[in-house]
């Protein structure tokens, strides 16, 4: 099942809807979890022999305890609005890729079981059984979703299909078949505290390493402590940033901030993740059991905020759900919001002058920003609706000076997902990671041939990790995508640095 | 009293009650079920007001459809604010003497008709015609919007064609609403249009129809997007919080 052939698509050259292509994604599916990563979810390791019965059951638990997939499956009037903006959908024309079939492989279950009309007219109203081949229908069109929300913004009820998929992934947990890559990956979490897998003596090296690079090149002692306690800031960031390109040169872009602002801040070894694939599963026990280990670190650490760094999901859970899940952080300063975003806090800094950046250090960057979709359309940041969209371009544009934003249907709450979000970043589902990239890469090559744009920058370990895969296969070098923080650690301007010493020369105001 | 009077008055009663007992039924489910996480679709208000304001602008613009699909958009707002007027305006039917505004919008609610069937054979069109729409849509899809056709144009058709004799009609209902029956005149067209119409309100509580109370219970159009300053724990949730800090932890 692995590695298939397959065609990239190709960039049109203005957006046209697809021609149906049915079962053109039949084939893709991700690995199944093995026994292993179930069981510590608290699932049952393989298909259960009455797996008809529980799936129908927790179907049930799960319309009595989210009004969203009770009022979602009951509302949908099929007005088609949502048809064509599913990047899989663009991507693939499979039909079944369209946000409202995608949501229709559940509704027509819930209709044969759970409505009047469709236990006794299920042909009339579209109810099927649920077969063993629904069920892996699910499987495989629940995981070609990445539960971006495009689909919501233009629905108008509002359906999400993310709620919806992440209804349908828990039942399939629920009767033994998990995916393998997420539930995998919460099992790290649990045995050793990080997506990756990363001990706390390796943490320990990769951050010194970090501190004797950013001193020989920069000549200033940098810090990124490790389990600190009575720190000011507890940092809660992606495991991905202690070494994957180009998220750790955001790491040191968040401690260069630290360092110049004079704050106080550590890591933890136990908390060492921001991402919660509990949300992918959607699973509410898994991601308050993945949250709750922010909160422990926090009080242990005896920490007075709590900082977010970049990542998409990870800020979606943190920003809506930590205080339902894991509060109240009573226990924190109450001057500041909790949890607060490293783009939120190094906003806030600029704004008070605390530190400073000299955007000619990126002069030799033409810069769009990708938003991520979960940043975008499940939080905000600062105090007004859509400081999401602003507070990161506020930041690139203090930190450089040629920034081109992409098409306005492509950005904002518009935005189109990396292709990669929602638990689908892994290579059993490349082909569709590919196909999915291609509205986001489209936009890209736009300002790429128009204003000559040479970097797209991010907030989200995913977007960043899926997009230095995706680029080579639309022509565009891998090392487009940089972490905004990136962006902020060229131009930052550090006491006692050369770069300090040696004043820029270059035009400020070109 | 004919038989026919008869068995359309007892129909009448019998949908009326399915439609408020049904429709009652599904709000009080919508209302007891929990919204256990914040999810508005963001950008989204921070305030009460704010909420209102995006549920109207929903309910009466249409918003976030204009955004997805300006076709669909213009056809959907035709017909439903075309079905609006005309229902207002057959609160004439029902009311004696008429309401001073029923009276105003009389002339408005003749050509809302129009509109109202035309925007559903336009949806019905795009519900044919476009390649994904029709992939989407189930026997039933297609059959509602007949049914919507065949109200409206039995309605405009005894308006403007074969006039049916309206002072009985209103007699009727009135008798409806008093519990005192009056006979009904045996006018095909007139019969078919209160066939299709208690037709309508029975499938309502068991169908997509209830989009319409169920916009409003939509947590990605109605919640506020306050989820760090308020705790949003729903009561099976809540449980789960008391097992963690009893248990071993903190």
């Amino acid at each position: 099942m692995a590695a298939t052939q397959f065609q990239t698509p190709k960039i049109r050259e203005y957006p046209t809807i697809p021609v149906l292509v049915r079962g053109a994604m039949a084939h893709s599916q991700p690995f199944v979890a093995k026994p292993d990563h179930q069981e510590p979810l608290g699932f049952p390791g393989e298909l259960v022999d009455n797996w008809k019965e529980v799936a129908l059951k927790r179907m049930g638990e799960l319309l009595g305890k989210y009004r969203s997939l009770q009022v979602f499956l009951d509302i949908c009037v099929k007005c088609g609005s949502c048809t064509d903006k599913c990047h899989y959908f663009q991507g693939t024309a499979d039909p079944k890729n369209m946000p409202v079939a995608r949501q229709d492989l559940l509704r027509k279950v819930y209709r044969r079981y759970f409505t009047l009309a469709g236990k006794y007219f299920p042909k009339l109203v579209g109810a099927v059984d649920l077969t063993e081949e629904v069920l892996w229908d699910w499987y495989k069109y629940y995981h070609q979703c990445s539960q971006c929300r495009r689909c919501s913004v233009y629905c108008p009820y509002g359906i999400d299909t993310a709620e919806i998929t992440m209804a349908g992934r828990e039942i399939l947990a629920s009767v033994g078949i998990g995916q393998k890559y997420s539930n995998e990956i919460i099992g790290k979490v649990y045995k050793i505290g990080n997506n990756l897998g990363l001990p706390r003596p390796a943490l320990l090296d990769t951050l010194e390493g970090l501190e004797e690079e950013v001193e020989e090149e920069t000549g200033v002692k940098v810090r990124f402590p490790l389990d600190v306690k009575g720190a000011e800031v507890l940092l809660v960031t992606p495991s991905a940033d202690f070494f994957a390109e180009p998220h750790v040169d955001g790491l040191i872009g968040y401690g260069k901030v630290f360092h110049q602002a004079g704050i106080s801040w550590t890591l933890s070894s136990h908390a060492s993740e921001a991402g919660n694939f509990g949300l992918f599963i959607g699973n509410y026990e898994n991601m308050q059991k993945v949250a709750m280990r922010v909160r422990e670190a926090a009080l242990d650490l005896g920490v007075k905020r709590i900082v977010v760094g970049e990542c998409g999901h990870a800020w979606r859970v943190a920003y809506s759900f930590w205080n339902t899940l894991i509060g109240p952080f009573d226990f924190l300063d109450p001057a500041y919001p909790v949890p607060q975003h490293i783009c939120e806090f190094t906003h806030d800094l600029l704004l008070k002058g605390m530190i400073k950046l000299d955007p000619s250090e990126n002069d030799d960057k033409v810069v769009t920003f990708h938003d991520s979709c979960n940043v975008a359309r499940a939080s905000r940041m600062g105090d007004m609706p859509g400081g999401q969209f602003v507070i990161p371009r506020e930041l690139i544009k203090a930190s450089c000076n040629h920034f081109v934003d992409m098409a306005p249907e492509t950005i904002n709450d518009q935005t189109f997902c990396c292709g990669g979000g929602g638990g689908v970043l892994t290579d059993d589902l490349i082909e569709i990671r590919v196909k999915g990239a291609l509205p986001r890469m489209e936009a890209l090559k736009q300002v790429v041939e128009q204003d000559g744009v040479t970097h797209m920058a991010a907030i989200c370990a995913i977007c960043k990790s899926q997009f230095t895969k995706v680029l080579p296969y639309f022509d565009l070098g891998m090392d487009m995508i940089v972490s905004v923080h990136q962006l902020i650690s060229e131009a930052i301007v550090l006491e006692g640095s050369e770069q300090e010493e040696e004043p820029s020369t270059s035009d400020t105001q070109s | 009293m004919s038989v026919l009077t008869i068995l359309i008055s007892l129909l009448f009663y019998a949908s009326g009650l399915i439609l408020i007992i049904g429709v009652a039924n599904r709000i009080r489910i919508y209302w007891r079920t929990p919204s256990p996480l914040v999810i508005p679709t963001t950008p989204a208000p921070l305030t009460r007001t704010g909420v209102a304001a995006r549920l109207f602008g929903e309910v009466v613009f249409f918003q976030s459809l204009f955004r997805g699909n300006k076709w669909t958009w213009i056809l959907g707002w035709l017909f439903h604010f075309g079905m609006l007027l005309v229902l207002l305006r057959h609160l004439r039917y029902f009311t004696d003497p008429i309401w001073w505004w029923v009276d105003l919008i009389q002339w408005v609610g003749v050509y809302a008709g129009f509109a109202m069937v035309a925007g559903l054979a336009g949806l019905l069109v795009r519900r044919l015609v476009v390649e994904r729409i029709r992939y989407i849509s189930a026997p039933s899809d297609h059959l509602m919007l007949l049914l919507l056709l065949g109200i409206g144009l039995s309605g405009l058709m005894m308006k403007h064609l074969v006039h049916t004799d309206i002072v009985s009609v209103k007699q009727f209902t009135m008798g409806l609403i008093t519990f005192d029956w009056q006979p009904l005149p045996a006018d095909p067209l007139l019969i078919i249009h209160l066939l299709m119409v208690a037709t309508l309100m029975i499938i309502f509580p068991f169908s997509k129809l209830l989009h319409a109370p169920g916009v409003f219970f939509s947590p990605t159009r109605n919640m506020r997007d306050t989820p760090r300053e308020q705790r949003n724990l729903a009561d099976w949730a809540a449980k789960l919080d008391e097992t963690r800090h009893s248990g071993a932890g903190e």
